[in-house]
Formats: structure tokens, sequence, C-alpha cells
């Protein structure tokens, strides 16, 4: 490992402006979106990308500008604006049935790359793979409507029963084998389409930043094991969460998240909660309704419960998910390789071992219950949920709640329906003996786990 | 003597139960919905009070329940038709670990632990498909009347298989079987079997234990009571009560609060 300088600011620095991720966090997005509508005009490469299995990390050593289709349709729901982005793709043919994210993509294409955060450039080429069987399909769509070249990763994934690929395994050093080549071939596609030469620096040089990134998200994962949760992994986190996947690789990014490691350690050193009472910690899984996220969080705060952990920080946050994942800035390509199959790897076998991961969170969160969120328009993402809540809730008696909407599509928001759920729930815990206001737990043990 | 209430408002009907202080049920009412559900709710209620013979200054405490539960103005508290129907399923069958409800336009199973409390529950999501919903739509296009549906379905000896998931689809699917020449209560059975099938569905994710109770309006439909029983290979509990059940719950919560001072669990932050 080379990137020994991770921990806090030197001794002796100064003290920092007070810091606000929020704010913050909006101001980045801004800028992002203002360097998306400016590209063209800079000359600058542009590259689709997916959130996971998309070799960023190289992209940037060729300065593409980074174009997220999928942060685009959230964000057209974040802005209450997907509905119509959604309606004019079925209007073109588009099913019901597919992903609100494509669709409300497609919409923005048949809308001239007119986003309601800016101008979206179009891509000289879309890196694609095997990580959601709906990227390769939208990346043929972006070769059909627009002529961007589709590069599509083959990430290899679970590939028998009850195993998981593991850091030294065999087939992990076969894989990362298979991953290296394929980055190899893009490296020569990103060397024709921006005539420059790759640069093997550079890329020690971003992975270095993002291992830096992963540190401080790590810290503010673990820092919201206290009681009271300083954040609200579904409402705080997703900005988090953003900036982590949009910055990934960058100065600005790895500020950011030193700043905001340095904000929550405040928060606990005070005491602070995202919530006045604090009386349930819940763990979200799956896939935020981005479209009616304030509201979902209303419904849960007003009961003064607030989601410590969701485990959609982990698998969306493009690979950068657990402590050991930190690249081996000596050998740049390789360890590039080796972390992207070992992530795929995890990515696509996620669903099967859930309910491992999910009882450890709930022990490392201490939370009372899970939410379980079930996308309409992704079934692939929500399989799996109803094996893993029986076992949660048969098996280990943690009380959980299941609910359904969609990503950004608000028809399948249904109001009343989702109220009743979660009043039911919190009604059920309450009469488990819940509800009181819970004992803070400050514990150093925790905020010390995470230092 | 004094007296507690539970007002259910629910998509088709409103029910409303008076409770004595020893939990007795002394006046019940059940209305079918109108256009204002604060009028039917203050309906349902004074209708129930009629029938006890008490003055609404007697009740000392009103819970209100269901989709409308925030219509109940007058009410005190308001819980979810999930805790209510498993309180009042309980009270009815104190065995109960499952309750299957059907009722308008939802469908819900819910686990019962062994203390009485709801461990688990499941509803029907976007769709009225297994609902009461689908009996209406087949005794709209049947022209039979809602109370007849059962006894009717019972007469098949050949059922046709109905295979739409939706309540709309339903009734063309049911016109079409018609005019092949299929027997109406050929039809109305495989009706009954596509609604007993959904919320049996719903029932085994949640896990069916003994003793299941079946509340709802749709409880007092015989045919799909006997389907029911089949397929969860037990027999099922049905109280005459049950299409006040979730009525009864609020009440026994209201009970709750007015006799034996259990706070409420009430959101921090409304």
């Amino acid at each position: 490992m080379t990137t020994a300088t991770l921990e806090n600011a030197p001794a002796g620095a100064p003290a920092a402006a007070p810091f606000d991720a929020r704010a913050e966090g909006q101001r980045l997005f801004s800028d992002w979106y203002a360097a998306l509508a400016d590209a063209p005009a800079r000359g600058q490469p542009v590259a689709n990308v997916f959130v996971m299995g998309n070799a960023v990390e190289i992209l940037r050593t060729f300065d593409f500008q980074l174009v997220f289709p999928e942060i685009n349709s959230l964000q057209t729901g974040v802005r209450k604006a997907s509905e119509e982005y959604i309606r004019v793709s079925e209007d073109y043919g588009m099913s019901p049935d597919v992903c609100s994210y494509v669709k409300a993509d497609v919409g923005l294409i048949l809308k001239e790359q007119h986003h309601p955060a800016g101008q979206i450039p179009k891509a000289d080429i879309a890196i694609a793979s095997n990580m959601c069987s709906t990227f390769i399909k939208w990346a043929e769509i972006w070769e059909r409507m627009l002529n961007t070249p589709a590069f599509v990763l083959d990430l290899p994934g679970q590939r028998g029963g009850n195993w998981q690929v593991r850091p030294g395994d065999a087939q992990h050093a076969a894989d990362a084998r298979w991953v290296e080549a394929q980055f190899r071939d893009l490296i020569e596609k990103c060397e024709r389409i921006t005539g420059k030469r790759f640069d093997m620096d550079r890329l020690a040089e971003v992975e270095d930043r993002v291992n830096r990134m992963v540190y401080h998200w790590n810290n503010v994962m673990q820092l919201n094991r206290v009681c009271p949760a300083p954040y609200n992994a579904m409402l705080d986190g997703l900005t988090y969460i953003g900036i982590m996947n949009v910055y990934r690789g960058t100065t600005e990014g790895v500020e950011f998240m030193r700043r905001l490691e340095d904000e929550i350690r405040g928060k606990v050193a005070r005491g602070e909660g995202r919530v006045a009472q604090e009386r349930f910690r819940l763990l979200f899984s799956g896939t935020p309704c981005y479209v009616s996220m304030r509201r979902l969080i209303e419904l849960f705060e007003t009961w003064g419960g607030v989601f410590a952990y969701s485990d959609y920080l982990t698998f969306a946050a493009g690979g950068m998910d657990a402590g050991e994942l930190v690249y081996d800035t000596s050998r740049p390509l390789e360890s590039l390789a080796e972390i992207t199959a070992l992530a795929a790897q995890r990515g696509l076998s996620n669903q099967f071992f859930a309910h491992e991961r999910l009882a450890q969170q709930v022990r490392d969160y201490d939370v009372d219950g899970i939410v379980f969120h079930g996308i309409k328009s992704c079934r692939f993402v929500s399989s799996g949920m109803a094996d893993t809540r029986d076992y949660l809730n048969r098996r280990l008696q943690v009380p959980s709640l299941y609910i359904e909407s969609d990503l950004i599509d608000p028809r399948y928001w249904s109001d009343a329906q989702i109220k009743n759920r979660v009043d039911a729930f919190f009604e059920s815990l309450h009469q488990q003996g819940g509800g009181a206001p819970l004992a803070p737990k400050t514990v150093a043990a925790e905020a010390g786990r995470a230092a | 003597m004094k007296y507690v209430a539970g007002v259910d408002v629910g998509s088709t009907q409103t029910k409303a139960v008076i409770l004595d202080e020893n939990r007795a049920i002394v006046g019940r009412a059940l209305l079918d919905m109108e256009t204002s559900m604060v009028t039917v709710a203050q309906d349902a209620f004074e209708a129930a009070l009629a029938t006890a013979g008490i003055a609404q200054d007697a009740v000392q405490y009103v819970a209100g329940t269901g989709y409308g539960r925030y219509k109940v103005t007058f009410g005190n508290e308001q819980v979810t038709e999930i805790s209510c129907h498993a309180r009042g399923a309980v009270m009815l069958f104190p065995g109960t670990r499952t309750v299957i409800d059907i009722g308008g336009q939802d469908t819900k199973a819910i686990r019962v632990k062994p203390d009485g409390q709801v461990g688990d529950f499941t509803m029907n999501d976007k769709c009225a498909a297994g609902t009461g919903r689908f009996l209406g739509a087949a005794s709209y296009a049947l022209e039979v009347p809602l109370s007849e549906l059962g006894p009717l379905a019972l007469k098949s000896q050949n059922p046709v298989r109905i295979t739409t998931t939706c309540t709309v689809f339903a009734e063309s699917e049911i016109i079409s079987h018609l005019a092949k020449g299929m027997l109406p209560e050929d039809v109305l059975m495989g009706v009954h079997q596509a609604i007993t099938s959904r919320c049996v569905s719903l029932a085994r994710r949640v896990g069916i234990e003994s003793e299941v109770t079946f509340t709802g309006g749709v409880s007092r439909n015989t045919a799909v009571v006997q389907l029911i029983e089949r397929a969860v290979g037990m027999k099922v509990n049905v109280s005459p009560d049950a299409h006040f059940c979730g009525a009864l719950g609020a009440a026994l919560f209201a009970h709750d609060r007015a006799f034996a001072a259990a706070a409420p669990p009430e959101p921090v932050a409304a």
C-alpha cells in the first residue's frame, strides 16, 4: 500500500472555516453541471459512465469530462421533473415496465439533451458493463440515438452457490488478469479519442485521491454508529454518495470528504443528532425513491426514526465500499483491475449474501429494524428482498418493513399506502417496547473505532 | 358506565364499534362510503351510539383507523388498521397467530406473536386484485348481489380459470367466459379462486401459523372462507363481528388509553 498519509490534516494546521456539507455538496453539483454544459466549448472529450464498473480512474487520466446518466436521471426526480422526461420516452414507445432511469434518459435525448440542471453534452465514448444487464442495453440506445460508441466491460460475477471470490484466490487473480486486459484495450481507445498518451503516473495520482476519499468515506459511515446518529444515511448520505461518485479521484472530492468527516466528528463530539429525539435507529436496504425521498424520510423522522445506515451507500459507491479496497499505487493498473474485479464480484453476488451482510450491519449500527424498498421499474435490484426479510425477521427477530415505489417515477408513489405501512411499522415497534428516547451512545469506543 | 369507541373509515364502508369498560361490544354500525369521509365517520359513530343507547358524552375516548382515520375529526387518536385488525382478531379469537383481512381495496396478512403483538405484516401493493374490489367487479358483471356471490360460487362443478390479475380486466374476462357459454357459478368460482390465491400468497409471505383468523367484509363470503381453509389446510376463525374487526381493534386501543392509562405511540413531530 502506498497511500500512507491518509489521516487527518497535520497538527498545527489552521482551523478550517465552518463547513456545511449540504451547501457544499450542492455547490459541487452545480459546478459539475456547469462543467458538463461547457465541455464542448472547451473541446474536452466526454465519457458516459455508470456508477458501478466504470473505469473512472483511467478516464480521469485522459481528462474526460464524465457524465453519469444515472445521476442525471435521478436528478430529474430530485427536481420533480422526472415524470415529464419519462412520459416523453413513453410517447416515443418505451414500455412502462422499463427502468425509469433509462426512460428519463431517453426523454432527455428526445429533448435534445436539455436537463433541468443544464445542457448535457453528447459523449465521445460510453463505458458500460454487466454490473446491471440494463447498462448494456442503455449503451446500445446511445449508440443508436447519439452515435456514441460503447465500450462494454465484462466483469466476472457469481459462479457458484455460497461462495465468493476473495483477495488472493487463484480465481481472483484470473479475474483480475481478464479485467486488466480489457482496461488495456480501453486505454488504446482513449488514446485514439483524445490523442493523448496514457500516463501511468497520473493513474497512480488519481488512485491515491480515490484512496483518500474512501478512507474518509468509511470513517463517515462508521461515525453513524453512535447514538444519536449525526446524519440520516438516506438523506444526507445521498448527497455524500453523489460527491463520492461524481468527484471520485479529484482533489475537490478528497477535500469534501475530509471536511465532511471533520464536520461529523464535531457533531458526534457535541452529541448532535440528525433528529431532535432519536427513538428508533433503522437500516434502509435497497435503492432510494429519489422523487419522494424527502417525504419518505419525513414519514420516518416524524416517529423519531433515523436511518443510521443504508446498504445503498455501499453498493452504489462505485466499488469503494470497504476499507480493504485500497489501491496499490505502486502498480496502478494491476491494482485497479484487482479491485474492480473484486468489487464487481461483490456487487453481482450481493443478493445471494444479503442476509449475512445485513445481519452484521444490524449489529454494527445497533438498529431496531430494517426497511426494504422495492423498485417497481427494476425487479432485479429488488430480487431477494423477500427471502432476506424472511431470514432476518424469523430467524433473527429483526423487525422489518417492505415498501415499494420507484427510483424516480412519481406514478408509483402512493402516499396513503406508504404512510399506512410506515405508521403500522412504528406502532408494532412501539408495542414491542421500543419508542422511548434512546440513551445517548456517544461512545468513545464507537468514535474511536472510526478514528 | 363509561364507554370508548373505534371508527374504521375504509375505502368502501365505515364501521364503528362502542365498547363498555369491560370491553363488551355494546354498539356497532356499518355505513357505505359517502363523498365526505368526515360526515360518514360521524354518521357511523352516531349510529353506533344509537344501537348502544348511549349519548356521545358518555364516550371517553375515540380512536380512528382505516385509510380515512385522519377524517375521524372527533377522535382522540389514529391507529393503523394493521394494528387494529390484529388487536381485534386476538380479542375475538385469543389463539390467533395469523390474520387474513380482505377489505374493499386492501388485503393484508398479519403474523401475530404469542403475546398478541404484530410480528410482521404484508399488504397488496398498487393493485386491487385479490381484494373485495375483485368480487365487486364480478358482482357488477354478473349482476349478482355481493351477498349471493359465495353461495352461487359453491354450486360450481367445473370452475373456469381467471387468468387476468387486473380487477378492471377481470370484468371483461368474466363477460368473455359468459359469452362462451360458461355457467355463472363456474365463472364465479374462478373469481373466488383467483382472489383466494392472491391473499393466501400474501399470508405465506409472513408465514401461516395456527390459528388463522379471517377478518374484513369479505369474510362474510362463505366460498372465500372455504377456499382459504382448503389452501391453508386448517379451519379458519370467522366471527360474526369479523367485518367490524378494525373498528373493534381501534376501540380496544381507545380502551387502553381511557382505562389503562397506556400512552399512545405518538409521533414526536407530527
